[in-house]
């Protein structure tokens, strides 16, 4: 089975680890993550105000193109998901957006495409039971938070991948890798997101309360699938660092643990570009 | 702080852009609060999201304005999915940004974005953060 992918551009420069973990874990799988011949960047916002077309054409070109490879595009960032999806579901639903959308794109799409996350991928082509029958090395005893962030639930109607209040998808995930998956009361809270811009403060407290969140919880590693929360994650355990706390908490992508689990080679996994290394966890888990 | 009501602003023509661009009706909103509640930014705004939309209510343009609200709003939908009328704080904190960047403003200053920034953070928050604070 090949899946057509969409990469986006940050998973093809500092993300190098989530995409190339995505890739081999999907071949240990049995099916293959295929490029989109033709892509660009989503924009990494979806336009919140109606008003705004312009900021969905970025997006819409990238799923007219997906649309000629095939039904269904999977992304792993949830930024990308969250803009394709939503984007997709406007150039389905709205007639007159739509005639605008392709003017400018000069294209005759219509949203007829699946958008699905790799979760979903997991969990409705593959199966959880297939993963964790798949597992080679499997996590025994390694506590991990999964963080959710926004934007993989995000507004629920448009989403719905998983109840957006609630949701289990990533802990379903974990387990079948045989992590013991920490409930902790930020799962879904923001890390502070493009605040990293110019207002670092905030984002320090709002990752902080993350952070504080889960380890109170028993968390050892937090797990994401999104570049900027394992950004804001790891930077803001750096300052923090500097002034009272120190973490020192692993922030893994899930293809990351996934490859581990599967028994990928560890150097293929990114695992170095980490700020805090996961391994002695791992070690002294003895996993 | 001294508001002054009056026709003019209850009806003014920023409320009336504010309702255009964010395709959000503020009357709608009954200032429950549950949007700040579950904002996880509005211990830092002068304003929280309910706050800002009843200043609106009110057409207190100047204010509004000049409050850091909108420039602290991580668009993180918390407020929309708590909602209990369906609206969407969001909306209204993004048009009150549409309405400074479509002027040409800008909240931050490309020159003063500094490198080590730009070479190491995702691509998604310097594609977003431009979205969100340069016109
Ligand atoms: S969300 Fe980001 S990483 Fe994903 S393609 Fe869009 S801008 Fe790039
Ligand atoms: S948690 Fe932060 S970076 Fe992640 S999706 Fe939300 S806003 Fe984005
Ligand atoms: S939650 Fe909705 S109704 Fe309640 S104050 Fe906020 S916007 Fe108004
Ligand atoms: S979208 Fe903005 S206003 Fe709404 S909860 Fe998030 S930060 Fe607060």
């Amino acid at each position: 089975m090949k899946i057509p992918y969409y990469p986006g551009c940050t998973l093809n420069t500092v993300a190098k680890g989530f995409d190339t973990s995505a890739r081999h874990s999907a071949v240990l799988l049995g099916f293959e993550l295929k490029d989109l011949d033709q892509w660009n960047c989503c924009g990494a916002a979806f336009p919140l105000t109606p008003d705004n077309v312009m900021g969905l054409t970025a997006p819409a070109k990238v799923l007219s193109n997906a649309r000629k490879e095939g039904d269904t595009v999977t992304t792993l960032c949830s930024v990308c998901y969250n803009v394709l999806k939503r984007t997709n579901k406007v150039v389905r639903d709205d007639k007159e957006k739509r005639a605008v959308i392709n003017g400018f794109i000069e294209e005759e799409y219509d949203g007829s495409l699946n958008v699905i996350h790799f979760l979903e991928v997991l969990r409705d082509k593959i199966g959880f039971d297939n993963v964790k029958k798949a597992v080679k090395r499997p996590l025994k005893g390694i506590k991990a938070g999964a963080y959710y962030g926004c934007m993989l639930l995000r507004p629920f109607e448009d989403m719905g991948i998983d109840n957006a209040e609630a949701p289990t998808i990533f802990e379903d995930l974990l387990k079948s890798l045989g992590c013991e998956p920490v409930e902790f009361p930020n799962k879904i809270e923001c890390c502070g997101a493009h605040l990293a811009m110019g207002n670092e403060d905030v984002v320090t407290k709002l990752s902080g309360n993350v952070l504080s969140s889960a380890k109170n919880k028993g968390a050892e590693i937090i797990v994401t699938s999104c570049p900027l929360c394992q950004y804001n994650l790891e930077k803001s355990q750096q300052r923090l660092a500097e002034g009272a706390g120190n973490l020192q908490m692993p922030i893994l992508y899930f293809t990351q643990l996934l490859g581990l689990a599967l028994g990928q080679d560890e150097g293929s996994l990114g695992l170095d570009k980490n700020l805090f290394d996961v391994r002695p966890v791992l070690k002294g888990k003895g996993v | 702080m001294q508001i002054k009501l009056g026709k003019e602003n209850l009806h003014s023509e920023f409320v009336k852009l504010i309702e255009r661009i964010s395709g959000e009706e503020l009357a709608n909103c009954y200032q429950c609060g549950n949007c700040t509640g579950g904002c996880p930014v509005s211990y830092a705004m002068d304003f929280g999201p309910r706050e800002i939309i009843r200043l609106l209510q009110l057409g207190q343009e100047d204010v509004v304005k000049k409050a850091n609200s909108m420039w602290l709003c991580v668009g993180c939908l918390q407020c929309y999915c708590r909602c209990p009328k369906g609206v969407s704080a969001a909306k209204i904190l993004e048009a009150l940004r549409q309405i400074t960047l479509r002027k040409g403003e800008d909240h931050e200053a490309i020159k003063e974005v500094p490198f080590p920034f730009l070479k190491n953070a995702p691509q998604q928050a310097i594609v977003c953060g431009f979205r969100k604070f340069v016109s």
